[in-house]
């Protein structure tokens, strides 16, 4: 997981690549690397309606069938699916 | 303010993130049966109902779609948003907010209510499903969030009567009160910034107000363990869909035998009564010999709809979404294009309707043009018609009925076909635009309620009886006069109807569609299809009915007269055919332009002319002809 580099000194991993199981707190969002038809800032703000914000604690439950996508991720009490190249935005330790 | 004991003086709308319960709540103050459902998105519109406070007031109360921002992503959220912040013409801007949120987890619709508070109304906020959010454990501190909010907070339970106190008594409150005036609305697009601060600012207040257990409820996660396991649980969605068509098929058989033994002794009853002649035909040939065929098949439809009413209300769309999305995404749709595509098994026109929830416009589209392919529950009478006709009442491997095995297969060449037809336009229009995103939220499982599953499956029968008493009868009766009129000569020696406009009409017809099997009273069953497709078997009823095979069903004469190569080419037809005017309408609606009407229409009916047509020289190939 040496995708992404580290964030206030902590080593951190895009949710998209985490696996089921996985369990950590957000460290940032990074959208501006995502390919979407959306643009980074709107998936962000997405991201973010979904109760994705930084600290809230995030574990993967579960996952599909083809290719381990789509991801469900708990979030701080909410189940929300979504698929792993979004997923790639939330950065989490 | 005006004096607000005046008729529905005061104006409440509700507001919300999708899923906390608006539409419940909605229709328990109003007394409305509007759709509920556990999943994000089933109101797609804006709805207007009264309601009378236990004091006697009376108010106009507004339900809305669920949004997570007044930033209206797509054209539901737009409804909204309009409404809220007074942008409809000729509507002004609603005198209260009722801000609802769903109380066992609020992170989000607080937030929405800090973005709310911009817009300056006066608002309440409404903390719903406490009865779950109490079984849970779950303590909320309402002080401390009407403090941290500013705002009077209440909890309700809005699916019962009971639950309802509370919120009751402090809206009489206010009115007694009077509403205050609003605020200038300093409300403007927020930023990621803004939306961060906020909901920041929102766990806060979660986290001084509302202490969770210290055992979490884990039975959602534990259902779902098996539900969403990568392989059990497409095992399950597959099984699920399985049982519900073969449960359509068997279950539904008892009380279709009673309605057609019913309408049959009507039928004698009335031949008893009426002196032969035009009345006793057109009593008995045309209105009951045609209705009754398709009445028969109000058990069926009911089942069906019992199944997705169930499904729907335990929070299972959203899943059968997650288990599906590689699938769609394959085939060029939108993640969120499921549960719209899901819901065109019981009819297109809602299913179109729900396609406002995709925000992308080019997805929408195509959404919307393949919902037509889903196997809706019109089609269910011309489907067991024909197989009951046509396919033998065998068991296969022991358990499986052969003529369920036959329907489950004509439903998933439904949907085959809409992933299919999706996968081409995506190839040839789109090839390289990027997938758009797939986010939703997986409700918790909910008990279903048995009074919502009541009122549904009641709508429902009540609109498949109203079609039946309008749409399907007037079509009948058309169709009767096509086939008696004009009258056969004095000494004809065939039967009547080869004299009739009936006759005329389908024979004109019958060369167009004599390639693909079809005789020419199906070329004329087809006229009245138009309008909605069951009307299809009544009017091949009423044909075969006066053409003279007796008494015997229309199954019966069917399975007399024709091949059955011709028959399977019927099916294919109905696979594909746009045989639904009401359905055209609500695509030249939605899609914004008759344009995509007319693209719908000939494309379905190139599908169907072409699957009918290698159906049935396959099938005559194989000497089924
Ligand atoms: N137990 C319980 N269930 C509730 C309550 N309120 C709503 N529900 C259920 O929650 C689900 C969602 O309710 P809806 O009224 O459809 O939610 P909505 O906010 O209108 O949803 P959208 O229209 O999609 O935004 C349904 O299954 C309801 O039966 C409640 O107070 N208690
Ligand atoms: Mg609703």
């Amino acid at each position: 997981m040496q995708h992404q580099n580290s964030f206030d000194g902590r080593p951190t991993v895009p949710l998209g690549q985490a696996l089921k199981g996985f369990r950590g707190e957000i460290a940032r969002i990074a959208a501006d690397t995502t390919v979407s038809s959306l643009s980074a800032d709107e998936i962000e703000r997405r991201l973010i309606e979904l109760g994705f914000v930084e600290g809230a604690e995030v574990q993967i439950l579960h996952e599909g069938l083809f290719g381990h996508d789509p991801i469900a991720v708990r979030v701080n009490g909410a189940t929300v699916a979504l698929r792993r190249r979004e997923a790639m935005a939330i950065l989490a330790y | 303010m005006n004096d607000q004991s005046e008729v529905g003086s005061a104006r409440f709308a509700l507001v919300g993130v999708p899923n906390c319960g608006k539409t419940a709540l909605f229709n328990q103050m109003t007394g409305s049966r509007q759709k509920v459902g556990n999943y994000a998105g089933v109101t797609v519109e804006r709805k207007i109902g009264t309601a009378r406070t236990p004091a006697g007031r009376k108010v106009d109360v507004v339900d809305l779609p669920g949004t997570y921002s007044l930033r209206a992503r797509s054209p539901d959220e737009e409804v909204t948003r309009d409404v809220i912040l007074g942008r409809r013409t000729g509507e002004a801007a609603p005198d209260l907010l009722i801000c609802v949120a769903d109380a066992t987890n609020m992170r989000a619709a607080l937030r929405l209510v800090l973005e709310l508070k911009q817009v300056g109304r006066p608002m309440l906020l409404v903390l719903n499903m406490i009865d779950i959010a109490r079984w849970r454990g779950i303590e909320i501190d309402t002080d401390a969030l009407e403090a941290a909010l500013g705002l009077p907070v209440v909890t309700a339970t809005a699916v019962r009567k009971a639950g309802m106190e509370a919120l009751w008594a402090r809206l009489d409150a206010l009115l007694a009160a009077g509403i205050a005036a609003p605020a200038p609305s300093v409300w403007a697009e927020p930023s990621a910034h803004d939306l961060r601060t906020a909901q920041r600012e929102a766990d806060r207040m979660v986290a001084r107000a509302v202490r969770h257990p210290a055992r979490p409820d884990t039975v959602t996660a534990r259902i779902d363990s098996v539900l969403l396991h990568p392989v059990a649980g497409i095992l399950c969605l597959l099984g699920l869909l399985f049982i519900m068509f073969q449960a359509v098929f068997t279950w539904a058989q008892p009380p279709m035998d009673l309605i057609a033994a019913g309408f049959d002794a009507l039928g004698t009853l009335v031949r008893d009564v009426v002196p032969d002649g035009l009345v006793q035909s057109f009593l008995v040939d045309g209105a009951i010999s045609g209705v009754g065929s398709v009445l028969v098949f109000l058990p069926q439809i009911l089942i069906l709809f019992l199944f997705i009413l169930l499904l729907e209300d335990l929070g299972y769309m959203a899943r059968a979404a997650f288990l599906m999305d590689r699938i769609m995404g394959g085939a060029g749709l939108h993640g969120r294009a499921f549960i719209p595509l899901l819901s065109s098994f019981a009819c297109a026109i809602p299913g179109i309707m729900a396609a406002r929830v995709i925000d992308n416009r080019r997805d929408r589209l195509t959404t919307i043009l393949v919902a037509p392919l889903m196997t809706c529950s019109a089609r269910i009478p011309v489907y067991t018609l024909i197989i009951g006709a046509f396919i033998p009442a065998r068991t296969v491997a022991g358990v499986l009925s052969l003529q369920g095995l036959v329907m489950f297969g004509l439903y998933a060449a439904g949907i085959v076909s809409a992933l299919a037809v999706s996968a081409v336009a995506k190839f040839l229009f789109w090839r390289r635009d990027p997938t758009p995103p797939f986010m939703l939220d997986l409700p918790d499982y909910k008990l279903p309620q048995p009074k919502s599953i009541l009122i549904g499956l009641w709508t429902r029968a009540y609109m498949f009886l109203k079609r039946a008493g309008t749409t399907i009868f007037s079509m009948t009766v058309l169709i009767w006069l096509l086939a008696t009129f004009p009258l056969p000569p004095a000494h004809a020696t065939e039967p009547a109807i080869t004299y009739s406009f009936a006759a005329m009409l389908g024979n004109l017809i019958h060369p167009l569609l004599a390639p693909v099997g079809f005789n020419w009273q199906i070329s004329v069953a087809l006229i009245p299809g138009m309008a909605a497709r069951e009307v299809a078997v009544a009017a091949l009823g009423t044909v075969y009915a006066l053409q003279g095979g007796g008494d015997q069903a229309v199954g019966l004469a069917l399975a007399h007269s024709w091949s059955l190569a011709t028959a399977l080419a019927f099916l294919a037809w109905y696979i594909f055919a746009p045989q639904c005017a009401s359905t055209l309408a609500v695509i030249r609606r939605e899609a914004g332009g008759a344009k995509w009407m007319w693209i719908t229409f000939g494309y379905m009916l190139a599908l169907a002319y072409v699957a009918a047509f290698l159906t049935y020289h396959i099938a005559v190939m194989f000497g089924a002809g």
